[in-house]
């Protein structure tokens, strides 16, 4: 049988349903949606309350695997460049100078041979494939959670990563160019002597 | 003339003291008004000025301040200027026969309902001075819509306004607010009035001692119930609030005549509509609600009643009427609120078809009804 949509007590019963709904909605306003990540219990379970989630003072945690801003921990970066050669929109710029000592090894045991006077990831550019990180060889190279870091000058979103003062790289060339030449005049030397001989 | 100076000084200390309870209020609902829609609509309104946002509207009003007074180059500057003058000081005038307390009105004349419908009447000038001084199409447009609508719903809403005082016999509000209570007798002239049970005295039952809810004018009349139900109606229109308000509808137009208005004279504007909510409303519970008598009745030796209405002429009186009378227009402009968050927007056809083949006709039987029931009160 058709429902009977007309006439007076049918508009005003569909009017004060109406004001119930509402009514229902302003009732459960003392009720809040936390943030939780989708794969939480109660994620789907939170049908009524107020939705807004109040963000600079809030937010929904991001996925583990989910790529957001990069991270060098220059510690434990051979300075292999491979993350440069591999990014498709070439946003990361990295010098090299090579070391005249022993200078130390990573988290991982990998021996390091090269400073990195200049290692600058151009996070305007960035592209967020992750791509560096997969090369990465140290795994030095990672994304964190963080997605919230616009810049009113467009200069700040380039990130230097470098832990070396531009004095002390300039310390660093020098030796390598004098370590260069000794070895040269050793060479020389050496040349000179077995010619003699 | 020492009495002379003595009265001007009272009569503008009522007016500031009704201005800035008037602010207050306003102030209030304009904040209700964005937390009321939020929390219907599963928001949070605003949250950051003040503790849970409540400085918002204060914020709001400092901004409008400061902001440059921009007159269109093509305005016609003097009715430009003057329109929102007018439109607030007609609204406002309103005010002045609106009876607070038992002792407490503005200007208690004797023929206060038509003076205030008269008064309120000439907002629609108003309205019609900022549309055409604006010279602005949409401007223009708007007034005419705000104004033909406003005309519309007036006759509903005067017939329905009709019907109390017809059953009241008196233009008076401070007489209609004592009819609808206990305190009845202790105005003069109603010395030996008496109330009954429905407004019939063939049941017997008199209620004039008992007061609270069953001497308010919709129990003392029950027809009155449906005169307020058109009342109301009428009154979202006048004030040009959803569901009939076609003239500014936020979400489709700009903003209808006041389009071309910003900064100070936008919160003029702003104001007086707003004003006008509490003004409807205030004169919805005078009319129909019993006023700034208590809800509650004297039942045997529990005299709630008159517990809760306090000495006539003394503070006590003052404060726990202002309290019901504001209570109870609270909970209207509630209403109000909550129908704006709930119905859509009726189309300008069917607007007009509401006003004149339902409300006006239903409130001319009632008009008709009321004058037979006023028959079997005496």
């Amino acid at each position: 049988m058709k429902k009977d949509t007309t006439g007076f007590w049918y508009v005003v019963k569909s009017l004060l349903s109406g004001l119930r709904l509402t009514w229902s909605h302003f009732r459960k306003a003392n009720k809040r949606r936390t943030p939780e990540y989708v794969s939480d219990a109660n994620y789907f379970k939170q049908d009524d309350g107020l939705v807004t989630l109040k963000y600079p003072y809030e937010a929904i945690p991001v996925p583990d695997n989910g790529r957001y801003r990069l991270h060098n921990e220059i510690d434990d970066c051979i300075v292999c460049d491979l993350c440069a050669k591999i990014c498709p929109v070439n946003c990361i710029t990295i010098d090299s100078v090579k070391a005249t000592e022993d200078i130390g090894t990573t988290s991982d045991g990998t021996k390091k041979r090269l400073y990195a006077p200049t290692f600058d990831i151009d996070m305007a550019k960035c592209c967020y494939c992750g791509l560096c990180t997969t090369v990465c060889p140290t795994d030095c190279l990672t994304m964190t959670p963080v997605y919230d870091f616009s810049e009113v000058d467009i200069k700040n979103m380039v990130y230097h990563f470098t832990d070396l003062s531009p004095e002390q790289a300039e310390e660093k060339k020098q030796l390598f160019a004098k370590q260069q030449e000794e070895m040269a005049a050793a060479k020389a030397a050496a040349l000179a002597a077995r010619k003699k001989g | 003339m020492p009495y002379l100076w003595g009265n001007k000084i009272i009569v503008m200390l009522a007016f500031l003291l009704t201005l800035g309870a008037l602010l207050g209020v306003v102030i209030v609902l304009a904040y209700a008004e964005r937390k009321v829609a939020a929390f219907m609509q599963d928001r949070m309104g605003p949250t950051e000025a003040g503790p849970q946002g409540s400085l918002q509207v204060m914020a709001d009003v400092l901004k409008l301040l400061q902001k440059e007074d921009i007159i269109p180059a093509a305005a016609d500057k003097k009715l430009f200027k003057l329109a929102p003058i007018l439109i607030f000081a007609a609204v406002f005038a309103g005010f002045a026969v609106i009876p607070f307390a038992p002792s407490l009105v503005p200007a208690g004349i004797g023929i206060g309902v038509f003076y205030l419908l008269a008064v309120v009447s000439l907002d629609v000038v108003g309205l019609l001075m900022a549309g055409w001084g604006s010279n602005n199409k949409y401007a223009m447009l708007g007034a005419m819509r705000s104004v033909a609508q406003i005309v519309s719903y007036e006759i509903p809403a005067g017939l329905a306004i009709l019907s109390a005082v017809m059953v009241c016999q008196s233009l008076d509000f401070q007489e209609i607010s004592y009819q609808q209570g206990a305190l009845m007798n202790q105005f003069p002239g109603m010395e030996y009035d008496m109330n009954w049970l429905f407004g019939i005295r063939e049941l017997g039952i008199n209620t004039t001692t008992i007061g609270g809810i069953t001497t308010w004018n919709i129990f003392r009349a029950p027809i009155l119930l449906v005169s307020f139900v058109i009342y109301f109606i009428a009154s979202l229109a006048e004030s040009n609030r959803a569901p009939f308000d076609i003239p500014e509808a936020e979400s489709e137009l700009v903003a209808g005549f006041h389009v071309e208005y910003s900064g100070f004279r936008f919160a003029v504007l702003f104001l007086a509509e707003y004003s006008m909510m509490v003004l409807v409303c205030l004169v919805a519970v005078i009319l129909f609600l019993g006023s700034w008598n208590t809800p509650l009745p004297n039942i045997g030796p529990v005299a709630l009643a008159y517990w809760t209405s306090g000495t006539v002429g003394e503070l006590s009186g003052i404060l726990w009427g202002i309290f019901w009378l504001l209570s109870k227009t609270f909970i209207l402009l509630f209403l109000q609120l909550q129908l704006r968050w709930t119905y859509p927007r009726l189309r300008a056809d069917q607007l007009m078809h509401l006003c004149w083949k339902v409300l006006t006709p239903v409130a001319l039987a009632v008009v008709l009804v009321a004058g037979i029931w006023r028959m079997l009160m005496i």
